[in-house]
């Protein structure tokens, strides 16, 4: 089911922040044009990620571009520029991710394209916002995280500040843009209003942070303390951690400490009788139970904390998930193809609608592959 | 148009649809606060003896009267009523409320809504125009269904773990709650999708979400790669920051301080750092040779001061910052400039500081004062603005 039928979108992001945006927008049915520069295109064609290639293109490009078409043009040339403001005359969504300036140089800033089509919805992801002195930083993900004290939330207390092994800034940045997105959509519907959407990935890291972070601003600015051992935030008391059992890890979620004790029959927890010290105590707990339940296979720890509804679960990798049947029952594979027949498994989008799937088999586009066609259809020439 | 818009001032873009918040902790309720901050008017919907148990769930024992400040910060913004779903009268009402509600949202286990006839065939009977909006741990069949839907499990099971610290860490989850976050903004996304289509074709729609699925999402390109390469991601030996990443991205730590470097080339960061024997190896070797690189980086790197490194790399335009903290981070112009915070007027005339919506609209940022409700607080107005009394179905 295509909620988002119709609705065009007209796409010069490149990476992954915007492009993650218009996929998502893609797979609840807009039709997503990504404008690209001739003969390179998006550069992610060309990011490499552990030497896997698709066709002598990045896999991950490959990923993050399906159900999309592409439209090559120079944008620098007046002739171009012209045939994608006759697209821009016709689609209902503008969106980029270019620092600020850049598409106002090339005379596509909103501003420009506002005073010809009113009802355009613009949206943009820059890395730190409109204005303000870090505004031509590159905003990268790691430079994000960085900046903006992720790193100091995860590992143990003794390892270095550890950054998140997933690009979540960009993610977020384009989960946060597409939210924009389609409000702006929503209330064009409602008043014929047109909109100005714009998501810095300065913003989208601080939101993300926004529980953890509100209690600093409040508490007279303490910083995060992560635990000393078996760390997994900085901010719940014991058991929350990761422990290694005689076969693997697992997981504590929140719980009782004295419950545990009877449980696990881990008679050193026993002092441990008041809920309101398992923060402050929590890297003693945490020493205690450790050492306990290395003693014993995860399986077996499993077999007597799920039962009593303990919040616990094995940590599993990629090889280990994909055996579990609650994994296979999500269905989350799916195969697209590419127009030359290139076939590439990846996952679909999560969402479902009136208890379907939304999947499509649309692989990515090759570089100006639609030109003809859109041409044609948008009557461009 | 509306007056505020003939005035050239904002118009917020949900003004009108009415969200009935079935929700506790953070998933659902994360999804509420944005969809409040984009306008729409948010009803909690919560029992009358405890109410939403994020209420007495405190960080840092840090409490705003009788409510924790993280309640207070994720539920910013909206109103609550409160009703015993177990009584036929009170149940009644809140039919009666969905019956002019846009979009009804909860996160209970899969069943508990259906059992209280408030399932998506029931309530799109009363209301066939609803968007409904369930959020699941797992999904609603398979051998989980009934396991509990809390982020570090399903960061676990999701094989997220694999992909911070380094290789010879133990698996090292987010320190924050990512599945959650992540699941309650895409359930935004499915909501607004919804409400599109439901304007323009009249037909309410069920959308649902689980936090397994955001988080298995969320690794998109990993679970890509793996299915391409058969080879499952392996974290850095050396200052991992990203498994798929090679030479030289990540953190370094400096005579003081740390320095993060992205994807930089491995050629132009030789020519500025002048790192002895980084000049043996080439762009084609970032991937095969990821660790001993990055070692001698590490290495070098610690000869001096983060600043020194910064500023040279910078000067060249290469992809660099320095690690920093949220004090140092909040004292810097940038920062400021931004206006990142917001303040929240409580009952008792003490206000809290927090951060605001992320997202801009023409320009304006999206700001309330308007704190998280008391239990209860809005469940007499709203019934009588909504005439509950007065129709029972």
């Amino acid at each position: 089911m295509k909620l988002l039928e119709g609705i065009v979108i007209v796409d010069f992001s490149q990476f992954l922040s915007g492009p993650s945006a218009s996929l998502r927008l893609a797979d609840l049915g807009a039709r997503v044009i990504k404008i690209e520069k001739p003969r390179t295109g998006d550069i992610c064609r060309q990011l490499y990620v552990s030497e896997i290639k698709l066709e002598g293109e990045s896999t991950i490009f490959h990923t993050i571009n399906r159900n999309k078409e592409s439209f090559t043009a120079d944008l620098k040339d007046e002739g171009d520029r012209e045939v994608i403001l006759k697209l821009i005359s016709q689609a209902d969504v503008v969106m980029h991710n270019f620092r600020p300036g850049v598409m106002e140089k090339l005379g596509l800033g909103y501003e420009t394209i506002k005073s010809d089509y009113p009802q355009i919805i613009y949206a943009e992801i820059s890395g730190y916002g409109d204005s303000g002195p870090w505004e031509k930083l590159p905003g990268q993900d790691l430079l994000l995280q960085s900046l903006t004290g992720l790193p100091h939330l995860n590992g143990n207390r003794n390892q270095p500040p550890t950054p998140m092994g997933v690009s979540v800034v960009d993610i977020l940045a384009g989960t946060h843009l597409a939210q924009g997105i389609l409000a702006a959509l929503f209330r064009k519907d409602q008043t014929g209003e047109g909109a100005l959407i714009h998501v810095s990935m300065l913003e989208s890291s601080l939101d993300f942070q926004f529980e953890v972070y509100t209690t600093f601003l409040n508490d007279g600015e303490e910083l995060p303390q992560r635990s000393s051992q078996n760390h997994a935030h900085a901010y719940v008391a014991a058991p929350y951690g990761v422990y290694q059992t005689a076969d693997g890890f697992l997981i504590l979620a929140m719980g009782n400490i004295q419950v545990l004790k009877d449980l696990l029959e881990c008679p050193g927890l026993a002092p441990y009788q008041d809920p309101g010290k398992w923060f402050a105590l929590r890297d003693e707990i945490k020493r205690i139970l450790a050492a306990h339940l290395l003693t014993e296979t995860t399986a077996y720890w499993l077999g007597i904390l799920e039962p009593a509804d303990i919040w616990c679960a094995e940590v599993l990798d990629f090889e280990k998930l994909m055996e579990e049947e609650g994994y296979q029952v999500l269905e989350m594979e799916m195969i697209t193809k590419t127009s030359n027949g290139s076939e590439i498994k990846t996952t679909r989008c999560p969402i479902r609608i009136n208890g379907e799937f939304l999947l499509s088999k649309k692989g990515a586009p090759f570089l100006g592959e639609h030109n003809d066609a859109i041409s044609k259809e948008f009557n461009l020439k | 148009m509306t007056e505020n818009n003939k005035k050239g001032t904002y118009n917020p873009p949900l003004k009108g649809v009415v969200v009935l918040e079935f929700c506790q902790y953070l998933s659902g309720p994360s999804a509420g606060l944005r969809l409040a901050d984009l306008g729409a008017r948010v009803i909690k919907i919560e029992n009358p003896n405890k109410g939403d148990l994020c209420r007495i769930l405190p960080i840092k024992n840090q409490w705003v009267g009788g409510d924790s400040l993280l309640f207070h910060t994720i539920n910013r913004n909206k109103e609550s009523y409160t009703a015993n779903l177990k009584s036929q009268e009170e149940l009644d009402g809140i039919k009666n409320l969905i019956k002019k509600a846009d979009v009804l949202i909860h996160n209970f286990r899969p069943g508990v809504m259906a059992k209280l006839g408030l399932g998506f065939d029931e309530v799109n009977k009363i209301n066939p125009r609803l968007v409904f909006a369930e959020i699941s741990g797992y999904g609603n069949s398979g051998p989980w269904a009934k396991k509990p839907g809390q982020d570090l499990l399903v960061q676990a099971m999701t094989g997220l773990m694999y992909a911070s610290g380094d290789k010879d860490n133990a698996p090292t989850p987010f320190g924050l709650a990512i599945g959650d976050i992540l699941c309650g903004l895409q359930m935004v996304q499915g909501i607004i999708a919804a409400l599109i289509y439901r304007n323009r074709s009249g037909k309410g729609v069920k959308i649902e979400l689980s936090l397994f699925e955001s988080l298995l999402d969320f690794q998109f390109e990993s679970l890509t790669t793996f299915f391409v390469s058969g080879k499952k991601p392996s974290r850095s030996a050396v200052n991992n920051a990203h498994p798929l990443l090679g030479a030289p991205y990540g953190i370094y730590e400096c005579l003081e301080g740390h320095i993060a470097i992205a994807m930089v080339p491995i050629e132009n960061l030789q020519e500025t750092i002048a790192c002895p024997g980084l000049d043996n190896y080439t762009q084609e070797m970032v991937f095969t040779h990821r660790d001993e690189i990055k070692a001698l980086i590490a290495d070098h790197l610690k000869s001096r001061k983060a600043d020194y490194w910064l500023t040279l790399l910078r000067e060249k335009g290469l992809w660099v910052m320095d690690l920093k903290d949220w004090k140092r981070m909040r004292a810097e112009e940038g920062y400021q400039k931004m206006q990142l915070e917001q303040d929240v007027n409580l009952d008792n005339g003490r206000t809290i500081t927090t951060t605001r919506c992320p997202i801009l609209i023409d320009k304006n940022r999206l700001l309330s004062s308007k704190s998280a409700p008391l239990l209860g607080k809005d469940t007499d107005r709203i019934k009588v603005e909504f005439k509950l009394k007065n129709l029972q179905s």
